[in-house]
């Protein structure tokens, strides 16, 4: 070939040394490793769940409520309401805040000092431990109503949906081509109802992952609800009294010394992936057809 | 359908709008986008309702901090500085010192970084350079997967499956072979700090690799050719073409991983077991500053200790935020592009 000629000097059939060879052999070798390494835990994780829960999970499970420290039988009925009620209580604060804010920062706020400012703010909240968020609902609601409550537990994983939201909310309004909102714009269609009906609606798939991302992080939160929900044995639904969650649950009879309690942490812990993976996947399911699609 | 017409299809740039969706718009539904309310006053309300959701994150952010400040303000007050290099925590007597937290949630982080880092590397070499084209998106889901587990589901994990596990055949072995080091010494519990350090890893694998990931594909695919044309092997080819390049946002994901094993609270505690000590073997137990603060938060009788365990989040707070910052930092040098290197 013409080109190999003009190489002041010609390597190409030189032949590559054994220890390059074997170096790049062992290699590969230590990737595909890792990647069996990291596999590894998370098939034990997903196959003891599965092999200690399913076991556990019965009626009684779903519908009741905790029996005293060694009677066997009971459920986690009023924890698994518990987490639902907490939850919505911070889906209705977080998830407005958090499109609000995402709205600002795409439609009014792109490439501003302020707009940068929050951008840059959100994520130093998405990084604050979960734990921190809880000492703050705990000064903020529980010391001012006097005892624990859902409202405390709502609020602390409502501040923690509101930077995810926010980021992706922002990120998926930035993909409607800005020829769409001229469009509205040149009918005469005000910027806030193009913003609204126009804009965000486009964006809706995008907005609603975002939404369930953040509701998928927060609803196996543990440590901001220890005290601000602070647990309880009984039902609940009063806003001021303190709630049980499913994840406290799991945490307080996983280092109980009781088998039966043991046995239903798993099941407990069981109830929890699934609640997550099927909230997000309903969630998916009617993002991706209909009403709610927007034009991707 | 008219809703779907008023989309837009999804590719930036400046694409024409398809004249159908307008078409398909009915003149009244326009009709009533447009006669909605005295427009220019609704638009400033709603202008200002966004403003307000905007300024809420900053709001949040400083509340954070004010309720940090004040409330650990008491315990400042009585220990100063001092309060970080003391290692007598006595409720009791009011006497307050946070080293053996400090030392666990540094040793803890340290030892989940030593074990996640080549691991999550290796990771994301094997995905983004060396696996079939088809296994790219499974992988990668995966170990994503990995990262949506609570963590209070790592914890029961660990308490009964890793805990056992390490007692019966991994702290014998290393007890055996390693003890000389003083590392691996004493009665193995199972719980303690190396049970902590490893589920900590397990946890912290999935941040990493992926932004490693995403730092390595952004290097051009010119820089590999151009390696693979001087005739490099592919681990040669990773090395000098690819993993050099995006040394600082591998740095970045590394450090991110710091912050959320330095925060990290419910798994550690579920295993760490909880005891204020500092000892030099990693089978000890021990303790962390976000475990100390979820165990005796909602039992702390009194003014003072109370306000240690704030002090205690609060330092947790300013570490946290300055790791992630840097993190933030460096993954931006490389994924926005340095001059040099974006258009190589």
């Amino acid at each position: 070939m013409p080109e190999k000629t003009m190489l002041p000097a010609d390597f190409s059939d030189a032949p590559i040394s054994l220890w390059r060879r074997g170096l790049n052999f062992v290699v590969s070798l230590a990737a595909i490793g890792a990647v069996v390494l990291v596999l590894l835990p998370l098939g034990a994780v997903f196959g003891y769940l599965l092999y200690k829960g399913i076991g556990s999970i019965n009626w009684a499970f779903l519908t009741q409520i905790p029996k005293p420290p060694g009677e066997s039988g009971g459920g986690m009925a009023n924890a698994i309401a518990g987490s639902v009620y907490i939850l919505l209580i911070a889906s209705c604060m977080g998830v407005p805040l958090g499109i609000g804010a995402g709205i600002y920062l795409s439609e009014y706020g792109r490439g501003t000092r302020f707009g940068n400012l929050i951008r840059f703010t959100a994520d130093v909240l998405n990084g604050v431990p979960s734990i921190i968020v809880g000492i703050v609902a705990y000064g903020l609601v529980v010391l001012s109503q006097g005892h624990f409550s859902a409202l405390a537990g709502g609020v602390a994983l409502a501040i923690m949906m509101v930077p995810t939201i926010t980021r992706t909310t922002e990120e998926m309004l930035l993909l409607v081509p800005q020829a769409v909102r001229e469009a509205a714009y040149g009918l005469g269609v005000s910027k806030w109802r193009t913003t609204l009906s126009i804009t965000l609606r486009t964006a809706t798939s995008g907005v609603i992952t975002g939404v369930m991302l953040a509701f998928a992080r927060v609803a196996g939160e543990t440590a901001p609800l220890l005290f601000t929900a602070f647990g309880n044995q009984y039902w609940n639904w009063k806003l001021e009294q303190p709630t049980a969650a499913l994840s406290l649950q799991i945490f307080t009879y996983a280092i109980s010394p009781f088998d039966e309690w043991h046995r239903q942490a798993w099941a407990g812990a069981l109830i929890l992936i699934i609640l997550i993976v099927a909230s997000v996947g309903a969630v998916r399911l009617v993002a991706n057809r209909g009403m709610l699609k927007g034009a991707n | 359908m008219a809703n779907r017409a008023l989309g837009a299809p999804r590719l930036t740039g400046p694409q024409p709008v398809p004249e159908q969706a307008v078409a398909a718009g009915s003149a009244a539904q326009v009709q009533s986008l447009i006669n909605v309310g005295d427009s220019r006053r609704a638009d400033a309300v709603f202008f200002y309702a966004m403003l307000a959701c905007g300024c809420s994150v900053l709001a949040l952010v400083g509340l954070i901090v004010y309720e940090l400040i004040t409330k650990s303000s008491l315990s400042w007050h009585a220990f100063g500085w001092k309060f970080f290099f003391q290692s007598d925590w006595d409720p009791v007597n009011d006497q307050f010192g946070a080293l053996p937290f400090v030392y666990g949630t540094i040793v803890s982080s340290i030892l989940a970084l030593l074990i996640a880092v080549p691991l999550a590397i290796g990771v994301a070499v094997y995905v983004t350079e060396m696996s079939p084209r088809w296994l790219r998106g499974p992988l990668a889901f995966t170990t994503e997967l990995l990262a949506a587990i609570p963590s209070v589901i790592y914890g029961l994990w660990a308490i009964f499956v890793l805990v056992p596990l390490l007692r019966q055949y991994v702290q014998p072995w290393l007890a055996k072979y390693l003890g000389w080091t003083g590392l691996f010494e004493g009665p193995p519990y199972g719980i303690g700090m190396l049970a902590a350090g490893i589920i900590l890893a397990i946890m912290v694998v999935p941040i990493i690799s992926s932004i490693t990931r995403e730092v390595m594909t952004a290097v051009p695919q010119q820089q590999r050719e151009a390696v693979l044309a001087l005739g490099a092997t592919r681990w040669e080819m990773i090395r000098t073409g690819v993993l050099r390049n995006a040394r600082a946002g591998i740095m970045g994901g590394i450090i991110l991983g710091l912050g959320r094993a330095l925060g990290e609270t419910m798994a550690v505690t579920m295993v760490i077991g909880n005891r204020p000590e500092i000892a030099k073997s990693l089978f000890a137990p021990g303790y962390t500053m976000a475990s100390v603060i979820a165990n005796e938060f909602s039992e702390a009788t009194g003014n003072v200790y109370l306000s240690a365990l704030v002090e205690v989040g609060l330092a947790l707070f300013i570490v946290t935020i300055i790791v992630n910052i840097l993190a933030q930092l460096l993954v931006w040098t490389v994924t926005r592009g340095t001059p040099a290197r974006s258009h190589a």
